[in-house]
This record gives C-alpha cells, structure tokens and sequence, in this order.
C-alpha cells in the first residue's frame, strides 16, 4: 500500500512546524525521514498516523484520504511511537490484548496475532513478565510487536531505537526489513544517520518542517553539494602556488590548508588521490600521513543546512 | 460484537484491572475514607449516644450559701442535663479556660437576700456571673436559660402554694431519625466517601495527562477509535471504580459501625451511581483543561477540598449560617452528602433521592461538556 504526503502543512499559533512537506512511501521500502531533533519529523508522523489534521495537504493511502479519530482507513496504519507505551504493571501477553483490543481484535484470532508478533519479536519467552522487568531493547521489541497485532500495510516507526544497545538496535533492524520484504511499507524517522545508511531505501532530509532533499542514498550523495575528503599531512607545508595547482584538477571540488594539514574534497577519491599526491610529490612535497573519509549522510545534510545533524 | 465495543470493553477492563492490581493503592482508596469518617463519626456522637442527650460539665461557685442559693444549687444538681461540680470561683474560671467545663456559675455573697426583693422590684438585683467558653457559644444561652429557670422556681416558691413557679408545660424531645437509634458515623461516612471518592476521580484525570506525557494516548489514539469511545471508557471505568470503592466503605461502614441504609435502598444506589458518574465526569474535565501533571493535581485538590467543605462533608450543612445553607445548594457535594444521609440515616423514601440524582447528573453533564469542548485531541 502506497503512503503518499501530498503538501503536508501544520502551524501551531504562529510557528509553521511542517510547510509544504511531500513524499511517497512504496511497499516493499524503507523510507527514512532524517532530521535534527525538532525538524518536524514527529508533526509529520503525527499527521501520517492520522492523529492530527493537517492545517492543508493531504494524506492518502493509496489514493483514499487518510481522516483523524475513528476513521477506519487508520486500520492499515500502525504507529510504532518514539516514547515507549506500555503498561509496566501488566505481561507483555496483557499489554498486546489490550492493544489487540483497541483494533477490535479478540478471541481465537487476537491469541493467533500475539503469539505471531511475539515470535517476530523474540519475546514468547517473556511473555508472561511484566515491561518493567525487561531491558531497554526488549520494551522497544515489545513496543514494536504492540503496533503489528492487527497487521497493518504501512508501519510508522518514530525513532523505534532510542536507548537501546548495539545487540537489541540489530534485532530491531532485522524485524524491520523482515516487514518490508514481506511487502510493508515503512517510514522510519530518526536523527541516527548511521540507521537511514543501513536501513533505508529511500531518504527524506527534513529541516525546519521543510523538505531539503527526497532520494535514494546513492542520489544524494551523487547530488548534495558534498564530497569526499582526502587529509594528508607535509612537512613543510604546500606553498600557495602548490594549493591553487590542486584546486584547478578536475574532480577536486574544495582544498583547506590548516597548519600542515591539508585536506582535499572530491567527488571520487580513487582518481584525485593519485592526481593530488604525484603533483604535490612533484613540487617537491613529501607526504608524511594520508588519511581518507568516504562522505556520509552528516555531510549531506551539512552541506544542505550548514549545520550537523547532532549540533541542532 | 463491533470492533468499537471491544475497544471500549478493552478501555474500561485495562482501567479496572489496574485499579485491582495495585495493592497498596487499593487499601488506601478503601482504608482512607473509612478511618477518616470513624474519627470525624465518633466526634458526632458515634453510635452508643443513640437518642439519649449527654449532661454538660458546668462549675457552680456558691459564695452566699443562703438557703435559696443552697436551693438552686440542688435544683441546677438535679437537673438532667447538666453535671454540677461545686468548687472556688478561681478553679471555676481556670477549668472553663482549659476547656475541662462548658461554663461556670458564680452565685454572689448575698443572693439569697436580694433576689426575692428583686423580684418584686425592690432593691438592687443580684448579679450571677457566668464564665463560658467562647468556641461553644451555644452553651450560654442553654446554661443561662436553665439557670434562670431553676432561680426563677426557687425565688418564687413562697408566693405558691406548692413548689413555686415552674415551667407551664413538659417538653418532651424526640430524635426525629430513621432507626430507633441516631448514628453519628452516618454523615461522617457520607461526606468522607464523598471527599475521598473525589479524590479518586481527581487520580483519573491526572492519569489522563500522564498518559498524554509518557505517549500511551498518542498510542490510543493511533487506533481508530472516536472520542466518544476514549473519553466515554475512561468515564465508565472510574464511575465503576467510584462505586466499587462505596460499596466496600458503606459495607465496612454497615458491618463495623452500624450504619444502616434505613431510607430507600434504591434511592441510595441512583444517588450512589450519580455521585460516582459526577467524580468520574470531574476527572475527565481537570484532564481537559489541565496544563501539566505538577500544575494540575494541586488545584484539583484544593478545588475539591473546596467543595467537600461547602457541600457540608466535614462539618453537616445544617450548622452553617443560613445564608451558607442557601448558598451551598449549588455546591454538587451539598446534593452528594445530602443524598446520601437522606437514604441512610435519615430514612427518606425514594422519591426523595431523585432531586439529589437529578442535580449530580446534571453537574455530571456540565463537566462532560466541558471537557469535550476543552479537550485538545491533538495534543500528545
């Protein structure tokens, strides 16, 4: 089932939240909505979810407008929330009932769903213990396994992985792209760059509750004004002449001189290095250290605000 | 069954079974108001004053000791409603400021000698002085007045020819009650039911913002669920709550103290059912307009202690001023406590009930209201 973001708008008095947001979630994808703390991302998911209206836009599931409190079409959605909502004091097996519960699931088939999505999970073992005895990563599984009882088409997921540990963070990632090879569609936020590298398909950079880029990984590296970075470090350094000589090769995008640190941008580092390293050797420079970093989604979206995704 | 109605079955039974699960909170929602009305019930009486009127503790100093003085002494003694201690002007005085006797009375030097020529208007009349403590101030008319009823007998008894002048008639007093015994931890259960139960409906709303500060209602309403089935389940699972807690407080109430629902039972199921709905209905309407947790709960309570205090919970309506009276029939609680003593121990029949559950249920609406039109849906 296809989600589909068409002008998304929320002001809340006189602060815009989201403006004009758009996008398209695809079955069978991951798509990640990246952004600094306070982007908009939640108000965006918020809107997703049918939990709030937008101020104009709209939100469909495969073409059918997507409507606020009973409306039934939010029976394909399910909403994996950032905090983690459980009842402490009930089994991990009451919390799903109840949950189960509130989309009209009982009996036979709402016992079928518990055991399906606690499997899923890796929690039948602990079914009978209560949240509160549970490790950061097992309430975030079981969190998870709360939004999947009634099996819904589009998952949204709002930074499922907050204060987990590396180990419960992969088993979380393995569920994830389970679901989605099994046909969901998911939208996933997160400020974690790390995550929307490894999980997502499909990426969309989110500032101020505006939409800087939408694209695959391989797109926004090809397309965001960044690059890839070459450190070598001379002793002496390189003169101006030497500078303005690496500057004029192509490919190179960008050249800092810090101390005797020099650090060369370029769009492919395979075919600048080389370059860089013979002219400078040339002129009678010697390369004492070289280090190189491959551009990542911090740069990305650096280069689309000027600002880290962790400093905002 | 609709898939609404299992979400709302599923609403109510998680709120009831949390209400259960938790022990210690259990007890103190029962426990509270029963020892809290047991103290304020043995402070009105109790229920071994039954219809009978306790003697008030009154000093009498006699400095004439004529014969006359000697004479009220023995008459004020004999009286039923007092208990006489004779002692010295000044242990007099000090054991009313203590607070050990209602009031003292000093008979002057004298008396005896001038209070027959007073009567006929000859001479200067003796003058009685009474001591009495002024956080009773009901005493010194009741003491003065029965103090003037014994002198009056015993000056005139030489002008009658049997006994003296006497009050002209008998007052019988009856306790007008609906047993054969007032209890006096009737009204304390009442009110305290009511303060404690409100109090329980004030938890509820401030659960409902926790909900919204821990993100379980932005899960709630993820699902597709109306208003009417999230705010209505949480209506209905405290109103269950608020009955499950009187029941086990009039019980204790009926088993350990005597109470007796001696007005209509049923009367006092609908007033029961109200009050509960009321609670539940004012929980759903600090919800509404509450900010925060912190900022909430405080003036909730403060609020409520407000209105448990006006609506005569602490103190029986009918000791207040008149104007007070008048004023608090628009407080809810008045029409809660007021219900309640109407269908135990003032044993009214059941039509008598249906003012007090017709002005809870129309409190019950207003809040409802309220909260629907205050409710911010899209706040987590």
């Amino acid at each position: 089932m296809q989600l589909t973001a068409d002008r998304l708008e929320k002001n809340f008095g006189a602060v815009t939240a989201v403006a004009d947001v758009s996008f398209t979630a695809v079955p069978g994808k991951v798509l990640g909505l990246l952004g600094p703390n306070g982007a908009g991302k939640s108000t965006t998911i918020s809107m997703l979810a049918g939990l709030m209206t937008p101020d104009s836009g709209s939100v469909r599931l495969d073409g059918a407008p997507l409507g606020t409190g009973a409306d039934p079409t939010k029976r394909r959605l399910g909403l994996v929330t950032q905090e983690i909502a459980l009842i402490e004091e009930l089994s991990a097996r009451s919390n799903l009932q109840f949950f189960g519960g509130l989309y009209g699931l009982a009996g036979a088939a709402l016992a079928a769903r518990i055991s399906a999505v606690l499997e899923l999970t890796s929690l039948a073992d602990r079914a009978r213990d209560p949240p509160k005895e549970f490790s950061g990563g097992m309430r975030r599984r079981l969190n998870i396994a709360c939004a999947l009882l009634h099996e819904p088409q589009i998952l949204l997921l709002d930074e499922p992985t907050v204060g987990v540990d590396p180990q419960s963070r992969n088993a979380i990632f393995d569920t994830i792209k389970l679901l989605a090879a099994e046909g969901r569609t998911l939208v996933y936020t997160t400020h974690y760059m790390e995550e929307v590298e490894r999980l997502c398909d499909r990426v969309v950079v989110i500032d101020h509750g505006r939409v800087l880029a939408d694209d695959t990984l391989q797109g926004l590296f090809a397309n965001a004004p960044v690059a890839n970075r070459l450190t070598l470090r001379y002793d002496p350094s390189p003169d101006e002449a030497a500078l303005a000589e690496i500057k004029d090769l192509p490919g190179i995008t960008h050249v800092e001189l810090a101390n005797s640190e020099l650090s060369v941008f370029a769009a492919d580092l395979g075919i600048a290095a080389p370059r860089v390293l013979e002219r400078l050797a040339a002129r009678g420079f010697s390369c004492l250290e070289l280090t190189s970093r491959r551009a990542n989604l911090e740069d990305v979206f650096l280069g689309l605000t000027g600002r880290t995704l962790r400093d905002t | 069954m609709s898939p609404s109605l299992i979400a709302f079955k599923a609403l109510v039974a998680k709120d009831l079974v949390l209400f259960l699960r938790d022990r210690r909170a259990l007890m103190v929602s029962v426990l509270t108001p029963i020892i809290v009305a047991a103290f304020f019930g043995f402070l009105f009486g109790g229920n071994g004053g039954g219809n009978t009127v306790s003697r008030m503790p009154v000093g009498i100093t006699d400095l004439d000791g004529s014969t006359l003085s000697k004479a009220v002494l023995g008459q004020l003694t004999a009286d039923q409603s007092l208990q006489i201690e004779v002692m010295p002007e000044a242990a007099a005085r000090e054991r009313v400021l203590g607070g050990k006797l209602r009031a003292a009375v000093i008979i002057p030097p004298g008396f005896g000698a001038a209070a027959p020529g007073a009567l006929l208007g000859r001479g200067e009349k003796p003058l009685l002085r009474l001591f009495y403590d002024p956080s009773q101030s009901i005493v010194q008319p009741v003491v003065a007045g029965l103090v003037t009823q014994h002198v009056m007998q015993e000056v005139t008894r030489p002008f009658a020819a049997a006994g003296g002048m006497s009050v002209p008639f008998t007052l019988q007093s009856v306790a007008v009650a609906s047993g054969p015994k007032y209890n006096g931890y009737a009204h304390a259960f009442a009110g305290m039911s009511v303060q404690f139960i409100l109090f329980m409906g004030i938890d509820a709303g401030v659960a409902l913002l926790l909900m919204r500060e821990q993100g379980m209602w932005r899960r709630l309403r993820a699902a597709p669920l109306s208003r009417g089935v999230l705010l209505g389940s949480r209506a209905i699972g405290t109103t269950l709550i608020a009955m499950l807690i009187l029941t086990v407080v009039y019980a204790a109430a009926e088993l350990v103290f005597g109470v007796r629902i001696a007005g209509s039972f049923a009367g006092f199921v609908l007033v029961a059912c109200a009050f509960a709905l009321l609670a539940a209905t004012t929980g759903l309407m600090i919800a509404a307009v509450g900010r925060s947790v912190a900022a909430t709960r405080g003036v909730a309570v403060f609020s409520v202690l407000i209105l448990v205090m006006l609506g005569g919970a602490w103190v029986p309506a009918f000791l207040f001023p008149e104007w007070l009276q008048r004023a608090t029939k628009i407080v809810p609680t008045r029409w809660a406590v007021d219900g309640l003593d109407a269908m135990t121990w003032r044993g009214l029949p059941l039509h008598e009930a249906f003012l007090p559950v017709a002005v809870l249920l129309g409190w019950s609406l207003l809040f409802a209201l309220i909260a629907l039109w205050r409710f911010d849906w899209e706040k987590d």
